[in-house]
């Protein structure tokens, strides 16, 4: 599914050369559920902007995503890629103001050249996070957690070959935090490839394998054996009325 | 992304912002309003000022005494005295010359009762009448028995008459011009004009009368010529040219005694002078038009930068910069078209209100419409080029970072 080799990114910043990401190589395989950690300034949000092809690496790096080199991409390009190929949850949910959830979700299927049904996939994708009954809701009339859903929703209204988190937990308390990391377990279980960074312990052992960056290189690599399953850990949680 | 959800997205910024979206958009109103505005006023002062020179009579030549030459002391037109009735009477064999009505002018107080005004007289012939278009709306005109018999009667205007008169019937009074009395015989049927060269402020005597009793002169003023067709205007004018040139025994044309007015010259003047006037009200009201689309620009400029996280959002969903870019060219386009309707609808009701209360219409031409409305979208189109332009190019790292 993904597969980098040599990956470099330099900032360069008045005279000083920032050396962002050196020579990363990583593989992850279709159906996988990464986590990747790191301290701040570790490089794991401009890896993670690269694979999502919101960034470009720097020349002689290879990306293959899904079979497609994409290190050398022009802009429209890496936008259809986007488009078609990944979905984004991020940390502040990133919803555009003012517009009612399903105006939200169908947002990545009007720049999707001749989408059909565009209504009906984006009402689907509103009832896989749960929020059906929030369809008409402009965002600031949703609790974080349910914007989050939302932005999960949008996420995956194109059918998306993977779906990254950019700390998608970072600003919900736990029991919001679990049901995000219910509905991607849920999602992973689905099939879907799963990408997020996070700098959370306890979420990143929601997953299956995590990947720890530290000064714009992979540390360590490895798979998770206790894997937390968010419904175990949600049933041991008070109930909240904000669902 | 299609153009019609284009459009509702840019309507539905453009609600979402509503004082802002009013404020750019009066920039647009105003331009488009005035443009509108200052050419109907144009056009309704060129058509105002061709009726009021239509008026006065058509396919006319006037021939004045020329300027008088003492010395290096140049005097002012037809302050020389050189025409005379024999001029008149020898112009009569002219092929090209219809009519012709030799005339004395001075202006004098004139009073009725307790009532006076200073207002023109015109010694003249009945032919005059024909000539200048003049109708008489009760009694009657000055006839050939009133010159040969010098008669002291008077046809009088409707300006002067009510002036004099009021609400009375001015036939058949006697009225007194620098202490003559005259019988008025005739009063003129309005021809609407006003302001200057009213031609309702007037009196007409007889030539003769004018020439002995009043003003004591054997020279005329000017000699009213109507040519037999419109397309003999110029052969008249070489006609008069060449039989005033033999009775005043003039061999250069440099020493012409005397000037013609041809009307035709008079319209192509005034013409050309509308022209001008047309185009520096248009272009005054132009500039106006490219204020109101520097603010545009301006807005969309703040507006791309207020929205900034929400390019980072529509990029990072898969938005292509030309998505962006038309976005936001829609927008302002929209602005523009809006503010462009707006505008019409406004400069349309500010011409009405003008010709309402002014003496002339202004007329809105369906040109002036078209051409300010597809100046306004060209404007919003130029001007939010450069904001979509930048908005589009903006990096979705950036935008999605911004707050």
């Amino acid at each position: 599914m993904i597969d980098v080799k040599h990956l470099n990114k330099t900032y360069v910043m008045g005279d000083t050369v920032l050396h962002a990401l050196k020579d990363v190589s990583l593989k992850v395989e279709e159906g996988e559920f990464v986590a990747i950690m790191g301290p701040s300034g570790s490089g794991k949000s401009t890896f993670m902007n690269i694979l999502g092809c919101l960034d470009k690496p720097a020349e002689g790096s290879s990306y293959l995503l899904d079979g497609k080199e994409v290190a050398d991409m022009d802009d429209d390009q890496l936008a259809e890629i986007r488009n078609r190929k990944i979905g984004f949850v991020f940390q502040t949910f990133n919803l555009i103001p003012r517009r009612t959830v399903l105006k939200q979700v169908m947002l990545p299927l009007q720049y999707t050249p001749g989408a059909k049904d565009i209504k009906e996939r984006a009402l689907k994708a509103i009832a896989h996070v749960g929020l059906e009954k929030r369809a008409d809701h402009k965002p600031n009339e949703l609790s974080g957690g349910q914007q989050q859903r939302v932005a999960i929703a949008r996420a995956i209204v194109t059918d998306p070959v993977i779906i990254f988190g950019d700390e998608p937990t970072g600003n919900l308390d736990t029991r919001m935090s679990e049901e995000i990391m219910a509905i991607f377990q849920e999602l992973h279980r689905e099939g879907k490839t799963l990408i997020m960074v996070t700098h959370e312990e306890d979420i990143a052992r929601h997953t299956q394998r995590i990947v720890r960056f530290r000064d714009g290189r992979i540390v360590s690599d490895e798979k998770v054996t206790e894997q937390i399953d968010a419904r175990d850990v949600l049933a041991t949680l008070p109930e909240e009325e904000h669902t | 992304m299609n153009i019609t959800e284009s459009i509702i997205l840019a309507l539905e910024s453009i609600v979402a912002n509503k004082t802002r979206a009013a404020l750019t958009m009066l920039g647009i109103i105003i331009g488009v309003g005035a443009v509108i505005c200052m050419l109907a006023l144009a056009s309704g002062a060129k058509e105002s000022m061709m009726s009021s020179i239509q008026s006065m009579g058509t396919n006319n030549l006037t021939i004045m005494s020329g300027q008088s030459r003492n010395g290096g002391v140049r005097g002012g037109m037809g302050s020389m005295q050189s025409l005379t009735l024999s001029d008149v009477e020898a112009l009569r064999k002219a092929s090209a010359i219809g009519k012709l009505a030799p005339q004395v002018q001075t202006s004098a107080q004139v009073k009725y009762a307790n009532n006076n005004t200073n207002t023109s007289i015109y010694g003249t012939t009945p032919e005059y009448a024909d000539i200048r278009n003049y109708t008489v709306e009760k009694g009657r005109f000055i006839r050939d028995n009133d010159v040969k018999g010098i008669k002291k009667v008077a046809v009088i205007g409707p300006t002067t008459a009510e002036t004099l008169f009021g609400e009375m019937t001015p036939v058949g009074k006697t009225i007194s011009i620098k202490g003559i009395k005259f019988e008025v015989v005739g009063l003129l049927k309005s021809k609407g004009s006003s302001g200057f060269m009213n031609q309702d402020d007037i009196i007409i005597i007889p030539l003769t009368t004018a020439m002995r009793r009043l003003m004591g002169t054997k020279y005329l003023g000017n000699i009213n010529v109507q040519a037999t067709d419109m397309s003999k205007m110029n052969t008249a004018e070489a006609q008069i040219n060449k039989i005033l040139r033999k009775e005043h025994k003039i061999k250069n044309p440099e020493d012409d005694d005397f000037r013609i007015f041809n009307q035709n010259e008079i319209m192509e003047m005034a013409n050309q002078t509308s022209q001008t006037f047309t185009l520096l009200l248009g272009g005054i009201a132009c500039v106006s038009l490219l204020v109101g689309g520097i603010g545009v620009m301006n807005i969309m400029l703040v507006s791309v930068t207020e929205r900034t996280k929400e390019i980072g959002i529509r990029k990072a969903l898969g938005a292509k910069n030309s998505n962006i870019q038309s976005q936001f060219l829609i927008e302002s386009l929209m602005l523009s078209i809006v503010g462009g309707i707006i505008g019409i609808i406004f400069g349309v009701g500010v011409s009405q209100i003008m010709s309402a209360l002014s003496t002339f219409t202004a007329s809105v031409s369906v040109w002036s419409i078209l051409m300010s409305f597809g100046f306004s979208c060209m404007v919003g189109i130029f001007f939010g080029y450069y904001p979509a332009k930048k908005a589009s190019q903006l990096d979705p790292i950036e935008c999605l970072r911004y707050e």
